[in-house]
């Protein structure tokens, strides 16, 4: 699946080569659990969306969420897997008081879905970089233990809430050559699951969590490279703490290297703990034993088979992908590649207003500059979402209209654009209730007559061959009268000087 | 697996208990470690079934495909989820702590 | 004056009450007070809910004569094997594990049977976890063969079996895994019907096998055992693993002539091993099916002799997972903390130090010390021996040797029954080898125990229905059981077959000489 490296994945001698590789768990977006109809929502009090089949109480029996699989189907085609035309689920088990059951029913040898990838492209050149999937499987979720030191007690207390939620696990090739690329793509997974409706992944709330294997590759002046033993890192919380940890560890497995030279094969894989306030990995203890996880066919369930016709509508159902759509911007608009990632990472619903508004404009350059500098800028300062923003795209084109028009100037529209943020209202009104009236011709042209008149060292100036005196002229005309166009201005100005 | 009866040792046995989760007297263990061999042996004839051309049958059922709408139900009332907890704060249920253990993903 | 309630049947019961011939509640009282003469001798209940079961009936009762409508089962008192969870009654499964659990829900079938208005009158004692062909694994004490009381009544339903032989309940529910619905029927002297798998829900069985557990009717005749299935067979869309297709009317098609019926017969069944009373009244039985205008006819299952090694890996592999949320953590049983085993040196728990506290083994963790010994405390010895076998021949190195080379022979035992249908409608056969055993002769021989199931266990394997039914008595008085197999869903024709046999013969209505 991998690629063969590029020079620039090549280390050079005396330096190395960070080789990483992902494994996310994703909460799909669903109402109810993979299991039993209780609610997923976030941050009810403990124990309260739990029943006999997510408490694994006895007798209790699971039955497949449709809305899970096709998200998880969506994902999986998003991410260019291949989906099995027959998957069936199994039980891992092993004990843990947040595992009820004392089995996770998950996928072990026939995931849904294998063999994609998803490509991460930094929009100023610095890296492109199309990461494998190893495969993508449908799984539920834990509950929660908390233990509370403080409290003095030797109790850990469980919350099975979470219990049964239903999870995607990605597993990608270690295709990743740095933090910043890994964090990079990271962001490219999110924006394509929230994009396609599987997850929200907001990582505060558990709802997208990364675990990371990281070693190097480091070359020996023979020709041969050098493995380090291959690292899992856990309790990463952000995206920035993948970055961070990964620069941690890259950094601590060469020291280590450089130390005690211990290579890939020599010690079982370790797994360690990201420890953010400190900015280090500490390494976990490790339990031989549990890597037996007794894997077979879940019983309770039975296989799923997925057809050709399933595959279309699923296919029909996905929408976009955030790759195409920054494509057909760039294409459709004329807008450069630099300013269709950022308006694609800000979201489907921000895409769509633009879209709406290049409509109305019929210039896609102007519009993704007002959206850039305008709308964008004051969405973060005020917060909240595109789709309550009070100017709706009809306004902005109406603005921008009227800018093309010369009805007034870009900074005025300006003013009229932040007038109908705060009020709310129309541009129409906004623009009388400022007395922005278009000037009339007669009006112009004796303003200008009396302007020309006044300043006979700019008249001189400007029939010298310098027509840039004119500004001035611009500036008096302002004063007296702010709805002017200036270009209206200078070129009667000009005109009326020529007669002369 | 040859026909030959396999049998298990004792330190075998310990390990499947705990794997299992089952504490286990020396006596106990002892016995096990017999019983088990012994039982393992008698299924252990099944190597002489010529199984070679032969899918595994994990399931009597041919049915697939079988789903529920995401529409939620109710949910226990959360007395009646602690009410058989040996131990539970009123609001979560209550074990010897976790801390040192590895949960799996 | 109104009929006896224990000398009727079922069907009879139900129509009585639905009549006003019997109250529902003159019903249930009969039933309770039989109850409380034999169980003392018999053990065959570990619940008894007097109280609902009357407040019930009396429900009942008022509804009838306020002129509303009946279910199927009105008024019929119900035994359901402990292994069902019922939301007013404790379950526990037999074992100390689950002693005092009441869970928050009704199992699908307790449900059914409610809603089509019978009386559930207690729960019935059963081998732990549904392990056993005896009853001797309950934690709470063997039940006595009603027949025999020195004698073991078969299981693991063995309570049902012998509520419904001593007249304890017209009917009762148990669950079949490997036989224990067909065992204890034929050791018993009733009719236990194991239907194909997936025909009634399993939704609140607390799964011992999940691929193999199928709950069933037990009753004194074909005839009550269509009544009850009827009622509690069907789709259920909270368990996967029902099956969709329709309920056929069951009581309807009792009756119709056996004239053409093929039903097979297995020379291998009649080998070494089986007892020579037994094969006798087997052989009489299909006599009598002759005589119904049936032919007999000889076909092979040349795999089933693979049957009980094969059981003995798939069952306990699905149960050491099954088994695996009993840790004591949310319900059930919990180790006290520095009691029990705790002073007796354990195995293989050690940390990795070695290091001993007040002469305590050390556990690598509180929670593993928690997990281990509640666990040791929780199970009996069956249920533990099962729970190993299942966790070994599912862990590393072993699951293609064990596990899957089981579902392979599996699959083998399932084709020939496949194969054998296409020329016999009906396979028929002993249930098991002897008649009731004395309590105590296999407890020392887990293997030997295993061997009582080796008639059964193909069904479960395959997924298809059987059925048990007396045939005839040893001279000691001990009921012989004959079995008939059918095709998936053919619960109609093996209820038909067996109550056709029933109008010729009257060994279904002996009674135990039961001295209470
Ligand atoms: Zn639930």
């Amino acid at each position: 699946m991998a690629a063969a490296p590029s020079p620039a994945d090549v280390a050079a001698p005396g330096s190395f080569t960070t080789i990483i590789g992902l494994e996310v768990h994703v909460q799909l977006q669903t109402a109810t659990k993979l299991f039993c109809g209780c609610p997923t929502t976030f941050g009810a009090p403990p124990n309260t969306q739990v029943c006999p089949t997510c408490l694994g109480l006895p007798g209790s029996l699971p039955v497949m969420n449709r809305h899970a699989f096709d998200l998880a189907v969506r994902a999986a085609l998003a991410l260019d897997c291949t989906i099995a035309p027959f998957t069936k689920w199994d039980r891992k088990n092993y004990f843990y008081p947040d595992l009820p059951k004392g089995y996770q029913i998950s996928q072990f040898d026939l995931p849904f879905s294998s063999d994609g990838f998803l490509e991460v492209v930094d929009p100023k050149g610095a890296f492109s970089r199309r990461v494998g999937i190893i495969r993508v499987h449908l799984e539920e979720d834990a509950g929660k233990s908390m233990h509370d030191e403080a409290a003095g007690t030797a109790d850990s207390r469980i919350d099975l809430n979470r219990a049964g939620t239903p999870l995607c696990e990605i597993v990608t090739q270690p295709d990743l050559r740095s933090p910043q690329e890994a964090r990079a793509w990271l962001n490219e997974l999110k924006l394509l699951l929230v994009y396609l409706g599987v997850s929200d992944c907001n990582m505060q709330e558990g709802s997208l969590r990364v675990d990371a294997n990281v070693n190097l590759h480091i070359p020996r002046p023979d020709g041969s490279v050098a493995k380090t033993p291959i690292v899992e890192i856990k309790n990463m919380n952000s995206f920035r703490s993948v970055e961070r940890a990964l620069a941690y560890e890259a950094a601590r497995q060469w020291e280590e290297w450089q130390a005690t030279g211990r290579e890939l094969g020599s010690a079982p894989k370790q797994t360690r703990g990201w420890d953010d306030p400190a900015g280090v990995t500490r390494g976990q203890r490790h339990k031989e034993e549990s890597s037996d996880y007794r894997y077979f066919p879940e019983p309770d369930l039975v296989p799923v088979r997925v057809s050709a016709d399933d595959l279309a509508r699923a296919r029909a159902a996905m929408g976009v992908p955030p790759a195409g759509l920054r494509r057909m911007l760039a294409e459709r608009w004329g807008i450069s590649a630099y300013d269709a990632d950022v308006l694609v990472n800000q979201g489907r619903e921000l895409v769509a207003y633009f879209e709406e508004l290049a409509g109305l404009v019929g210039e896609g350059k102007v519009a993704s500059n007002w959206m850039q500098q305008d709308v964008l800028r004051t969405l973060n300062e005020r917060g909240g979402t595109i789709d309550a923003f009070p100017v709706r795209p009809a306004a902005l084109a109406d603005i921008i209209g009227r800018i093309a028009a010369g009805d007034f100037d870009t900074s005025r529209g300006r003013e009229i654009f932040a007038e109908v943020l705060a009020s709310g209202r129309t541009v129409a009104d906004v623009v009388a209730s400022l007395g922005i009236a278009a000037v009339d011709d007669d009006a112009l042209d004796a303003l200008c007559r009396e302007l020309v008149a006044a300043n006979p060292k700019i008249v001189a100036d400007v029939q010298g061959g310098k027509e840039q005196a004119a500004a001035g002229l611009i500036g008096q005309a302002k004063k007296k009268n702010p709805n002017v166009n200036p270009g209206k201005v200078r070129a009667k100005c000009l005109e009326i000087i020529r007669g002369l | 697996m040859s026909s030959a009866s396999p049998s298990l040792s004792r330190q075998d046995v310990a390990k499947v208990a705990l794997l299992s989760r089952l504490a286990l007297s020396e006596r106990e263990l002892d016995h096990l470690t017999g019983e088990l061999s012994k039982i393992v042996g008698f299924v252990s004839q099944l190597a002489d079934v010529d199984t070679s051309a032969v899918e595994p049958l994990a399931h009597p059922l041919d049915a697939q495909n079988v789903f529920r709408d995401d529409v939620v139900t109710p949910s226990l009332a959360r007395e009646s989820v602690l009410r058989s907890a040996p131990r539970h704060d009123g609001e979560s249920f209550l074990v010897p702590a976790v801390l040192g253990e590895t949960g799996a993903a | 004056m109104p009929p006896d309630p224990l000398q009727l049947s079922a069907v009879e019961l139900v129509h009585a009450v639905r009549s006003g011939d019997l109250t529902a509640v003159a019903c249930t009282e009969a039933f309770l007070a039989r109850i409380e003469r034999t169980n003392g001798v018999l053990n065959a209940f570990l619940a008894v809910d007097r109280e609902g079961a009357l407040a019930r009936a009396a429900e009942i009762d008022a509804r009838r004569r306020s002129g509303k409508p009946l279910g199927p089962l009105a008024g019929l008192p119900v035994g359901v094997k402990d292994a069902l969870c019922t939301a007013d009654l404790p379950t526990t499964c037999a074992s100390k594990m689950l002693a005092g659990y009441r869970p928050p829900y009704d199992a699908e079938v307790v449900a059914r049977l409610r809603h089509a208005d019978a009386v559930i009158v207690g729960k019935t004692n059963m081998d732990e976890f549904a392990m056993g062909g005896s009853n001797e694994n309950s934690a709470f004490g063997p039940v006595a063969n009603p027949w025999d009381t020195s004698r073991a009544p078969g299981g693991s339903s063995g309570g049902s079996a012998a509520c419904v032989a001593a007249d304890m309940a017209p009917v009762a529910i148990g669950s079949d895994t490997g036989g224990s619905i067909r065992q204890p029927a034929g050791l018993c002297g009733i009719t236990g019907l194991k239907p194909t798998y997936g025909r009634v829900s399993r939704r609140g069985l607390v799964a011992f096998a999940s691929s193999l557990d199928q709950i069933g009717p037990m009753a004194r005749s074909a005839a009550d055992c269509a009544l009850v299935l009827e009622a509690i067979a069907g789709h259920d869309p909270g368990d996967s693993t029902s099956l969709r297709d329709e309920v056929p009317s069951y009581t309807r098609a009792l009756d119709k002539p056996l004239t053409g019926l093929r039903i097979g017969r297995v020379p291998e069944h009649f080998a070494a091993g089986l007892d020579p009373e037994v094969a006798r009244g087997v052989d009489e039985a299909f006599a009598v099916f002759r005589q119904l205008g049936a032919t007999v006819h000889d076909v092979r299952l040349p795999h089933a002799h693979h049957g009980i090694p094969t059981y003995y890996l798939i069952a306990p592999c699905e149960a050491s997972s099954n088994l695996a949320r009993y840790d004591g953590a949310h319900y059930g049983h919990r180790a006290e903390p520095g009691k029990g085993h705790r002073a007796e040196p354990t195995n293989g728990h050690r940390a990795d130090s070695g290091k001993e506290r007040d002469g305590a083994a050390a556990f690598e963790s509180p929670l593993v010390e928690m997990y281990c010994r509640s666990r040791a405390e929780g199970f009996g010895p069956e249920v533990k021996r099962r729970i190993m076998l299942g966790t070994y021949a599912l862990s590393a190195g072993y699951y293609d040797a064990y596990y899957a080379k089981a579902l392979r022979v599996r699959r083998l035992i399932r084709q020939d029954y496949l194969d054998a249908f296409q020329t016999v409608d009906l396979i028929g056969g002993p249930v098991s080898a002897t008649a009731a055993f004395p309590l105590g002769e296999k407890t020392g021989d887990p293997l030997a125990m295993y061997l009582v199931d080796m008639y059964t266990v193909t069904a479960n394997l395959a997924g298809i229905g059987g059925i048990s039914f007396p045939c005839g008595f040893t001279a000691g008085g001990l009921p012989i059981g004959f079995q008939l197999q059918g095709p998936a869903l053919a619960e109609s024709l093996l209820l038909n077959a067996t109550d056709r046999f029933q109008s010729l013969t009257d060994w279904h209505r002996r009674r135990p000489p039961l001295a209470v």
